[in-house]
């Protein structure tokens, strides 16, 4: 065992655990956060999926000690109580059925989001190829992209100052 | 809360948080495990328990009481408590909108919980896509004849005749008079109703209140976002997955590396010294590792160093000469053939026959996530909490694996990732139970990925040879259905003899079940038909990965890849249109039933069809010269009163073999709708499930063990396999407008069931290759392709 410090959804921890324990079970154990899952423990599905350094990253195999930067979960999208988009565009087009994936599918995306404000279809389905859902809700979380994404372009601060010109 | 019939009010509230409908409106106030689970929990319900030895703290609820189905709230909101399991389809949503119509209670005002044996009545769980079509009325009459009680009890408070009293949200207001009024909530004060209803079991239950005709329903039949929802992209659901319990320890299988394999040596001193083990559990062939922490479990279970012996002969055939040893196996007796007219005069009479043979390999659940449960052993009771959809005989079954009564036994029903059918969840739960009962700590079992994709059940691999006679006309005259299926030993639900524990701790059962092969499910009139479904099994049925169970309509893909393949060969062979001559076939028929099926038949194809824009002419088609070569396929089928129709158009790449689905049409009949939004994606989604098991899905295995293993060894649909393009039509086939509506049937499995054939039609009709055997992956299409010079 050995003392690590982490930063998650704005707050710090030190915990005492064996440095090479997966981020994902540091995250759900210690920090009860419920957002990341376990699908495949292998990189394979993305259901773990948090954000480190504004990229995705597959958190069941990540040595928690290599963690320097700050990491967001499902949980910390929304952390005023306040949907992010991405959340908000998955309710109006009521994308999950069991919903198990779901925390990799929007993770993924808004890390796709971040960097890339307005993926054509070709690049949401290359960028999301490898986050796996067994219920098939691809073609919805396809859809619930592009909405979300035109919703982040009307609040960004260029769409506004069109508005208010 | 519902204090009224002993719900614990810690139980409620946690199950009350994953369904916002209700939380948004009335106010609750989330609670997490950290502070009602584990030993506090069955502490306060093991306090109403007199001894041990007396009787247990979760008896059965009874289904007669409206109590144990309603409870009204002061606050004038209401709490529907069903028998169900809603695995994300949405029929928690769905019932909640049938029962507030019943009832007559905004729909805002009320939440639904679902499928825990202690607090709500025994509906089965769920499964066989029966929630809207058997179990949703006696939740629509129970709450009908609560809002005809209410209105006696406004009545008598009132002093005015129920006849002269109207009902809206909740409120009863004196007609002549709308200042008198009362709320539900102020008549009954949260108190019970204490009213007994009728019926011999749960099904029949009904009190003397009428449920409402169609056109009176307020929610039902119109789209409403399903509650779970919001709880799901947020990160606020408690799944369980997500159960911590104080003093909860961590278990991980050691699964045996071979089938049938003998356990020959444990040495625990490979693991003894690894940070927070606790002790290996093992007894028969059955070997687990319990660890403090998660991580810790996984690598013990890892480095546990077993020793054991191969079986004397192999268990199974390797996955590329399944087909082979199926073809020569001898089938179970008893399978009796279903015979109309006279086939042998009508193949002996043909102007042409067509024979065909097609196999479908074991395809697997293969949850997205690795089965898992919590077992809590405290003060003498067992809880479980699970996924599993059949929470009932998930309480039943861990009961009488453990030798305990039933009534101290509970399950506890949370999301998970989806169950279509006896998953991997019900071996957990028992694992967990035994593990917990055992060390008397609180246990949660996992199962890794390997032990998921290798382990979890199957849906049997099938092969179907079929023969046909066709007339002078092109007409299909005479019609030959073989199917087998390798089925035997086919696993039931929750079976405390059959879950992998109980085989690996060496139970048998001395008739194991026979499985089943389905026959075909379309109103095509073919004068003469012989049509069988026989079982086969394989050389070892106990303690072998290879085990079956139902797969989301278990027989229904597998016999319509079969069935709806070979009408397209037929219709090919009489130079016809795909659609015309199946079109030709249903309507030279007769026969129909009450739920309309020869006309709901035509509706749905000529709803596809139309939705698809079809362009009537013989497949193949004029065949490109392009690296993409491009075709449409269509296939039907019914799931039992629900009949769908679909249309793939598929891109085929010549070069590689890799197909693409670029459009799908659904042409959807289930009855009434109840709710139209939840039902869109639902069908959508299983419209995919087709798909991914019509393209990628094969459980593969050596003589020794399955080898799929992963989702590189067991390939799944992905994003980049999603069409352009899916068309969900939804279609009340109502062939005579002077009948009622059709009340709703079955939605979920329907819309899988297809897919296979269409998009095998389609590969044809593209490359005028037919390929008789999924799935259609790249390399298999390559060489077929290559095989036929195209
Ligand atoms: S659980 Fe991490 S990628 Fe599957
Ligand atoms: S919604 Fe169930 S796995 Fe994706």
């Amino acid at each position: 065992m050995s003392k690590i410090d982490l930063k998650v959804n704005g707050h710090a921890h030190t915990l005492d655990i064996e440095p090479s324990t997966p981020l994902l079970y540091v995250l759900r154990n210690d920090l009860g956060l419920q957002g990341p899952k376990f699908g495949c423990g292998l990189g394979q599905c993305g259901a773990c999926t948090v954000i480190v350094n504004g990229a995705a990253v597959r958190s069941c195999i990540l040595p928690a000690s290599s963690v320097k930067a700050e990491v967001t979960t499902l949980e910390g999208l929304a952390p005023n109580g306040r949907l992010h988009p991405l959340q908000q565009a998955w309710i109006d087009e009521q994308v999950p059925q069991c919903g198990f994936c779901q925390n990799g599918q929007i993770m993924t995306a808004k890390a796709m989001l971040d960097k890339n404000p307005h993926p054509t279809d070709a690049q949401i389905r290359e960028t999301m190829n490898g986050t796996l859902c067994r219920c098939m809700s691809y073609y919805r979380v396809q859809t619930a992209i592009k909405r979300a994404a035109r919703t982040l372009a009307d609040q960004s601060p260029a769409s506004q100052k069109e508005v208010v010109a | 809360m519902s204090v009224s019939h002993g719900i614990p009010k810690q139980i409620e509230e946690l199950l009350v948080t994953n369904r916002r409908g209700f939380l948004r409106n009335a106010g609750l106030l989330a609670v997490s495990f950290g502070i009602y689970g584990g030993a506090g929990l069955a502490e306060a319900n093991a306090q109403s328990t007199a001894s041990a030895q007396g009787p247990g703290p979760y008896p059965d609820l009874d289904f007669r009481q409206i109590d144990s189905w309603i409870v009204i709230h002061e606050n004038n909101s209401a709490t529907f408590y069903v028998g169900k399991t809603d695995p994300g389809q949405g029929t928690g949503t769905g019932f909640r909108q049938l029962m507030s119509d019943e009832l007559d209670i905004a729909f805002d005002r009320t939440t639904c919980i679902m499928g825990s044996t202690d607090i709500t009545v025994d509906q089965v769980g769920s499964g066989g896509s029966t929630a809207m079509e058997r179990d949703s009325w006696p939740m629509r009459r129970v709450a009908a004849e609560a809002r005809r009680v209410l209105l006696q009890m406004a009545s008598t408070r009132l002093g005015v005749p129920a006849d002269r009293l109207a009902v809206n949200d909740a409120v009863i207001t004196v007609k002549a008079d709308p200042a008198k009024h009362v709320t539900y909530g102020e008549l009954l004060t949260g108190k019970k109703f204490n009213v007994t209803l009728n019926g011999n079991n749960v099904n029949s239950v009904t009190g003397q209140a009428k449920t409402k005709s169609i056109p009176e329903l307020k929610y039902a039949g119109h789209a409403a976002h399903r509650d779970d929802i919001p709880g799901k992209v947020d990160g606020s659901t408690k799944w369980a997955a997500d159960v911590k319990l104080p003093g909860m320890v961590h278990a991980r299988n050691v699964k045996p590396p071979y089938a049938c394999a003998k356990l020959t040596g444990i040495d625990e001193s490979s693991v003894k010294n690894l940070p927070g083990f606790i002790k290996v559990m093992s007894k028969g062939n059955y070997v687990a590792v319990v660890c403090e922490r998660e991580e810790q479990a996984i690598r013990a279970a890892r480095q546990l160093k077993t020793t054991w012996e191969k079986p004397s002969t192999a268990p199974f055939p390797a996955s590329e000469d399944l087909f082979k040893y199926m073809r020569a196996a001898t089938p179970v007796p008893g399978a009796t053939p279903t015979v109309a007219g006279g086939p042998g005069a009508a193949f002996a009479g043909a102007a042409k026959t067509i024979e065909a043979e097609y196999e479908i390999p074991f395809q697997g659940h293969t949850a997205f996530a690795g089965a898992h449960a919590t077992a809590d052993p405290s003060n003498g009771q067992m809880t479980i909490y699970s996924n599993d959809m059949k929470s009932y005989g998930m309480r039943r079954g861990v009961a009488t694996f453990l030798g305990m009564p039933n009534d101290r036994v509970r399950v506890t029903y949370m999301q998970g990732p989806q169950g279509f059918g006896r998953t991997a969840a019900e071996d957990a739960a028992c694992e967990a139970a035994w593990i917990a009962s055992e060390l008397g700590r609180p246990v949660r079992m996992q199962w890794m990925r390997d032990e998921e994709t290798a382990w979890d059940t199957k849906s049997p691999a099938f092969l179907v040879k079929m023969r046909g006679a066709l007339d002078a006309q092109g007409r299909l005259v005479g019609y030959e259905y073989n199917a087998r299926s390798c089925d035997y030993n086919h696993l039931g639900y929750n079976e405390p003899d059959t879950v992998l524990i109980a085989q690996l701790m060496g139970q048998r059962r001395a008739r194991p079940a026979a499985g089943s092969a389905a026959l075909p499910s379309d109103m095509y009139a073919i004068p003469n038909r012989r049509m069988i479904g026989e079982v086969v099994g394989l050389p070892a049925v106990w303690e072998t990965p290879l085990r079956t169970g139902n797969l989301r309509d278990p027989n229904g893909p597998q016999s319509a890849f079969a069935s709806e393949s070979f009408i397209d060969e037929a219709a090919a062979a009489a130079k016809a249109d795909a659609l015309e001559f199946r079109v030709n076939m249903i309507k030279a028929g007769t026969n129909d039933d009450n739920g309309f099926r020869r006309a709901r038949s035509l509706a749905v194809l000529e709803a596809a069809a139309k939705k698809y824009g079809w362009q009537p002419r013989p497949s193949p088609g004029p065949r490109g010269t392009g690296k993409i070569l491009t075709g449409r396929g269509i296939a039907y089928s019914f799931r039992g009163q629900t009949v769908v129709a679909e249309i793939a158009e598929v891109e085929v790449n010549r070069e590689t073999g890799h197909v693409w689905a670029k459009r799908l049409v659904c042409a959807h009949d289930c009855g009434f709708v109840v709710n139209p939004e939840s039902l869109r994606t639902t069908v959508e989604c299983g419209t995919l499930h087709g798909l991914s098991r019509a393209i990628h899905e094969e459980v593969r295995f050596d003589t020794e063990k399955v080898t799929s293993v992963d989702w590189v060894s067991h390939p799944t649909l992905r994003h980049a396999d999603v069409p352009e393009q899916i068309d969900i039509v939804l279609v009340n086939g109502d062939p005579n407008p002077n009948r009622p509506d059709l009340p709703p049937y079955g939605a979920g499995e329907a819309s899988l069931k297809p897919m296979l054939a269409a998009i095998g039609n389609a590969i044809h009709d593209a490359t005028g290759v037919r390929i008789r055997r999924v799935p259609f992956r790249d390399d298999r299409v390559l060489a077929a392709l290559k095989a036929a010079g195209v």
